[in-house]
């Protein structure tokens, strides 16, 4: 992805990653800043899915040549679907963050979390500090 | 540029060069005969029924029958089958494919790239040494027990701490130990102590170590001098802290003034202060780690004492400690006698135990201690002196040429024996990072400086030019530098797109970790 | 100037100047407190010339009885192989023995291919997908092992044969502290792993099971067997395999070994009183983002051409850190070099005659020592190159001395569990007419240990 871009109609956490809602299922990733400072993403260590997971920890990594980032989730739930497309592709992350880039599919056991979460306009202010 | 210098890879600074940046073209449409030749590794080399080994003649009687037939192997090992001409031709134009220390400049920071002797390569193959078995009974030794034992003094006077153990197989190794050491002394007072503290300036090792002995490891911050912040020590240091793990001078080659206070804190709560060696070489006969207050010190004989690095190895991490934390080395440990026989102490209730088979990379401590032999007392302090004043010069003549501030200084005024620059300058202001500079550097003919190391510093470039290189060789590098500079200025996409006269070009590597090939499919 | 640095009166001149110093005293005055000032000499002598220096290390090699002063059959671990001319020369060729870990891929595809090869006979060599390229040594690996299966499953104890060689059992018991595993040793029975005692030790909160290859007192396992054995439980099987037995003995892979290190001594290496050598260290598919140390892996560059580059960097330290697979970062790439190079040498039907010229000797050697008054075997079990006689006396030790006072080296003197055992060690160096020598002095020796003669007193 060639310029920084971060939709509107996402929430965002401090920790570089999204969530998109519908209903009580959520769609996280991480945004075009962490894709960018990691490089070209080579491998995606996802969580089984069942796993749980709690707002501000750790979740899975990703890795890129050079580095290797914690993926923090920005909600607690419970891993119902994984992309599996990016076992073989991990740079879909770096081309479609918000899209085809997409990590795991949660079902949210603490739907009023999403208060705690930065609008888009919060976030971008966080980059430029 | 011309052909001529396309083939030399290799770059002999005393001999004059063409100004490289003034005839590159952006890209090279010829091919160097390195880069033409297309890389065929030995599995795909001769042919079947091909051999370079005889065996000896079978000259008992053969017995049928002698292993179980589920024992056996059913089908060889696909070795290759080459005759020796073609073993060899294939080594050694390979090896025709390596930059090396004996060919050029190495100023890569915390590596202590300095000329290694050729004097120890031929003592380290006397047969006294080389077909010595690590078993043979120590009467028959007495040699080799004695070379190790005045090594071990030697090195214990360097650091100012008596007791040293030669065991560790390479620095990292010489860490384990040294945090494992630790654990013991807490554990012999009844203690288990789960912190270990390292600034955010150590290397990769530290942390890696200290998970592997049990710990947890705890950042401590930088002050704006590149030293360790004080205050935040002390506000971290408690008695959950086994242990602070240093390095005197720092990765940003820094000695710091607050070492002996920084001692103090880490005392005062009753843990042990551990000196990663990687930068002895700034310091020896000029300041000891004993004296600034350390209990343990590892050294890198494969850095500060010349034993070739090898592509990677071997090495050799010994240590010294204080003496509340001798009982626990590891075993054995070599003594002399009242007769003055040496022999090795095994009864040793309160080791650690042992890191390793034998005692020891014995083939580097022959080669440690020659050099000892060579440089004595007043040849290793002079050794330090100039490396720093070397590193200082170039230093200084870089800072001479890089008028518009693009690479500046990250941290001081002087520095010891490496300096860190920022690229983050030239990265804003010219289009070219670190990285670029470095692939660019490799067409002038220099292996480049440490790079994105240490963390600390945005667009890292860590030099240690070492005590063994001429002036010479520090101008001509400097001059290079500042060429790549003034051609980034008027064309980035020269640097981005380097290197191109090596054998091969920028390679994929993340191609190479999505899907990994790491042996022949044969 | 000292013996390697070159700055004359008129370089430090113009480089004082340079730097805005006065002298070289104000670099260090400014930058180091005056209190961690060492302001004495160093203790020790002066330096040497080089001539001296040569003759004082040849001095104390003279004082050491090699392999070239004494007719050998010591083995338990290292062995005294022939190492062809060819590896040597290309060890002490100036690019392979002098550059740095290749952290700048262009400038260093001989090394990465190097790599690259070696990972490939280790490889087949093993029978496991994955090799890395080098650790320090055999049993540093063995616990290295263990660190990847406690990373992997977690699991809280380790279970060690007894067959292990004992250094490689010490430095897993070190290790294992450190990361707070229990290691549970099974004794051997009739010279290999008590097949009941090891099944009963595996249940579900071990984490690796560990065995030897041929085991310390020279005896072929039942590889498949001990590897059966964890099939149910979590533990990864880790076998500590002496490489030179590869050429007759059924790979690891081959027997349900999901992690194969070992000390490469035997593979081109000089003994070099314990090191430098090289330790291997193979695993499954499935292991291979855990194993530590580096890896080459092959690539291409911006033009297409061919290429390697250190891969799968993420495990390591310089990335990972706290997390790191291990915090290995110079390991053994040269002696690695020496290994592939001898490998090569040997060639596929190489190995495989040298190992059944080791088979065939050894038996020789057995059942001629065997036959000696005194001596009896220690095991029965099947071997390759290694052995384990009983002798009849009280003091091994003693029998050992008088040998050497003969000129002949008849192996190491066991100790706990086995007093009265002597380990005998053959190489392809060790003529039939060696092994009649070496029976001949054993045979006197034994002889006159038992009749109490004494012992000539050493020159």
């Amino acid at each position: 992805m060639a310029d920084a871009s971060y939709p509107e109609d996402l929430l965002y956490h401090a920790e570089h990653d999204w969530a998109r809602i519908d209903g009580d299922v959520a769609t996280l990733g991480i945004t075009w800043y962490a894709q960018d400072a990691l490089g070209e993403l080579v491998f995606f260590d996802p969580p089984e899915v069942g796993t749980s997971v709690t707002r501000d920890e750790p979740y899975a990594e990703v890795e890129s040549v050079k580095a290797v980032s914690d993926v923090i989730a920005p909600l607690s739930g419970e891993i119902v679907e994984v992309n599996a497309a990016l076992a073989d592709s991990p740079e879909t992350i770096n081309e479609d963050a918000y899209g085809e880039g997409w990590l795991v599919k949660v079902h949210l056991s603490e739907p009023a979390e999403r208060d705690g979460l930065l609008s888009q306009a919060d976030y971008v202010a966080t980059l430029s500090q | 540029m011309t052909l001529a210098n396309a083939n030399r890879l290799h770059a002999d600074p005393g001999v004059e060069r063409e100004p490289l940046h003034h005839d590159v073209p952006a890209a090279s449409s010829a091919e160097s005969p390195l880069q033409r030749e297309r890389a065929t590794t030995i599995f795909e080399q001769g042919a079947p029924g091909r051999r370079a080994f005889t065996c000896p003649e079978m000259d008992v009687p053969v017995v049928d029958d002698l292993l179980p037939e589920r024992f056996r192997r059913a089908q060889p090992a696909r070795l290759p089958e080459v005759s020796e001409p073609e073993l060899v031709r294939h080594y050694v134009r390979l090896s025709k494919r390596n930059y090396d220390l004996d060919s050029g400049f190495y100023p890569l920071g915390s590596c202590t790239m300095k000329h290694n002797p050729r004097l120890h390569e031929k003592v380290a193959a006397l047969a006294g040494h080389a077909r010595l078995h690590p078993l043979q009974r120590p009467e028959h030794a007495q040699g080799a027990l004695e070379l190790m034992h005045d090594l071990e003094h030697a090195l214990g006077e360097v650091a100012g701490l008596p007791h040293v153990s030669l065991q560790p197989s390479a620095g990292s190794h010489g860490e384990l130990l040294g945090v494992l050491l630790t654990r013991a002394y807490h554990e012999s007072r009844g203690e288990r102590r789960v912190k270990v503290l390292t600034p955010d300036t150590a290397h990769g090792t530290n942390p890696a170590t200290v998970t592997m002995a049990g710990f947890e490891v705890v950042r401590v911050a930088t002050n704006a001098q590149g030293g360790v912040d004080v205050d935040d020590l002390r506000a971290k240091a408690d008695d959950q802290v086994a242990c602070l793990m240093l390095t005197n001078p720092n990765t940003l080659g820094i000695f710091d003034a607050n070492i002996e206070e920084i001692a103090k804190i880490v005392h005062g709560v009753g843990g042990t202060l551990y000196y990663d060696g990687a930068n002895l070489n700034a310091v020896m006969g000029i300041s000891r780690p004993g004296d600034m207050g350390f209990d343990i010190v590892h050294y890198n004989l494969h850095k500060t004492f010349t034993q070739p690095h090898g592509g990677g190895g071997p090495g050799s991490g010994p240590i010294a400690v204080s003496d509340r934390l001798a009982p626990f080395l590891p075993k054995p440990i070599v003594v002399k006698g009242e007769d003055g026989g040496f022999s090795f102490d095994h009864d040793r209730p309160d080791s650690v135990g042992r890191l390793r088979g034998f005692q020891g990379n014995y083939g580097c401590f022959v080669r440690a201690y020659a050099y000892i032999c060579s440089l004595g007392a007043e040849g290793l302090k002079d050794a330090s002196q100039t490396a720093v004043l070397n590193a200082n010069y170039l230093l200084a003549k870089l800072r001479e040429l890089d008028t518009e501030g693009r690479i500046p200084l990250a941290f001081g005024e002087l520095c010891m024996h490496e300096f860190v620059l920022s690229g983050a300058p030239m990265k804003k202001e010219l289009g070219i990072r670190t990285l670029d500079l470095a692939k660019r550097l490799l067409d002038h003919g220099y292996h480049p400086p440490t790079v994105y190391f240490p963390l600390l510093v945005d667009e890292a470039l860590l030099m240690e030019p070492t005590e063994t290189e001429t002036k010479e060789t520090l101008d001509a590098f400097a001059e290079s530098m500042a060429a790549i500079l003034a051609e980034a200025a008027e064309d980035p996409t020269v640097a981005q797109n380097a290197p191109y006269t090596t054998p091969v070009r920028r390679l994929d590597e993340a191609g190479a970790a999505k899907r990994p090939v790491i042996r022949q499919p044969l | 100037m000292s013996r390697y640095t070159a700055t004359t009166e008129a370089d430090l001149a113009a480089m004082l100047e340079t730097i805005g110093v006065s002298s070289l005293d104000e670099l260090f005055d400014r930058q180091i407190p005056e209190r961690v000032r060492l302001r004495e000499r160093l203790d020790l002598p002066e330096g040497r010339s080089e001539q001296d220096v040569y003759a004082h290390l040849r001095d104390l090699a003279a004082r050491n009885t090699s392999a070239e002063d004494e007719l050998t059959f010591l083995g338990a671990g290292m062995y005294d192989h022939y190492v062809p001319a060819v590896v040597d020369m290309l060890m002490s060729r100036s690019e392979f023995l002098t550059p740095y870990t290749p952290y700048q891929p262009e400038i260093s595809q001989g090394g990465l291919q190097v790599m690259f090869e070696y990972q490939t006979a280790i490889s087949e060599l093993t029978g496991l997908a994955v090799s890395n390229a080098s650790v320090y040594e055999g049993p540093s690996a063995v616990a290295a092992a263990g660190y990847l299966a406690k990373l992997t499953n977690g699991k809280g104890r380790f279970v060690a044969s007894a067959g292990l060689h004992p250094h490689s059992l010490e430095t897993l018991r070190t290790y294992a502290h450190g990361y707070d595993v229990e290691v549970v040793e099974v004794p051997l029975r009739d010279g290999v792993t008590d097949a009941d005692a090891w099944a009963a030790a595996i249940d579900d909160d071990t984490s690796a099971v560990f065995f030897a290859q041929p085991n310390f007192l020279g005896a072929v396992e039942d590889a498949e067997a001990l590897a059966a054995a964890a099939k149910d439980s979590p533990a990864v099987v880790v076998a500590q395999v002496d490489p030179i037995t590869l050429g007759v003995l059924k790979p690891p892979g081959e027997c349900g070994v999901d992690v194969a290190v070992g000390e490469g001594q035997s593979l081109g290496q000089r003994l070099d009183f314990g090191g430098p050598s090289f330790g291997f260290f193979a695993a499954t598919e499935a292991y291979l983002r855990r194993m530590p140390g580096r890896i080459a892996g092959e690539t291409t560059d911006v033009d297409g051409r061919r290429g390697f580059v250190l891969t799968l960097q993420t495990r390591e330290q310089h990335i990972r850190r706290e997390k790191a697979t291990s915090n290995i970062c110079t390991a053994q790439a040269l002696n690695a070099l020496g290994g592939v190079v001898y490998l090569s040498w040997l060639g596929k039907e190489g190995l495989a005659e040298l190992g059944e010229l080791l088979v065939q000797r050894t038996h020789y050697a057995r059942e001629t020592l065997a036959a000696l008054d005194g001596v009896e075997k220690l095991h029965e079990q099947p071997v390759v190159r290694e052995f384990a006689l009983r002798l009849g006396v009280r003091d091994v030790d003693a029998v050992v001395r008088r040998c050497q006072e003969q000129g002949v080296n008849p192996g190491l003197a066991l100790t706990e569990p086995h007093p009265s055992g002597l380990l005998v060690a053959l190489t392809e160096q060790r003529t039939k007419a060696d092994i009649d020598r070496l029976a001949e002095v054993l045979g006197a020796a034994v002889a006159a240990e038992r009749a109490g003669a004494p012992q000539e007193v050493a020159a």
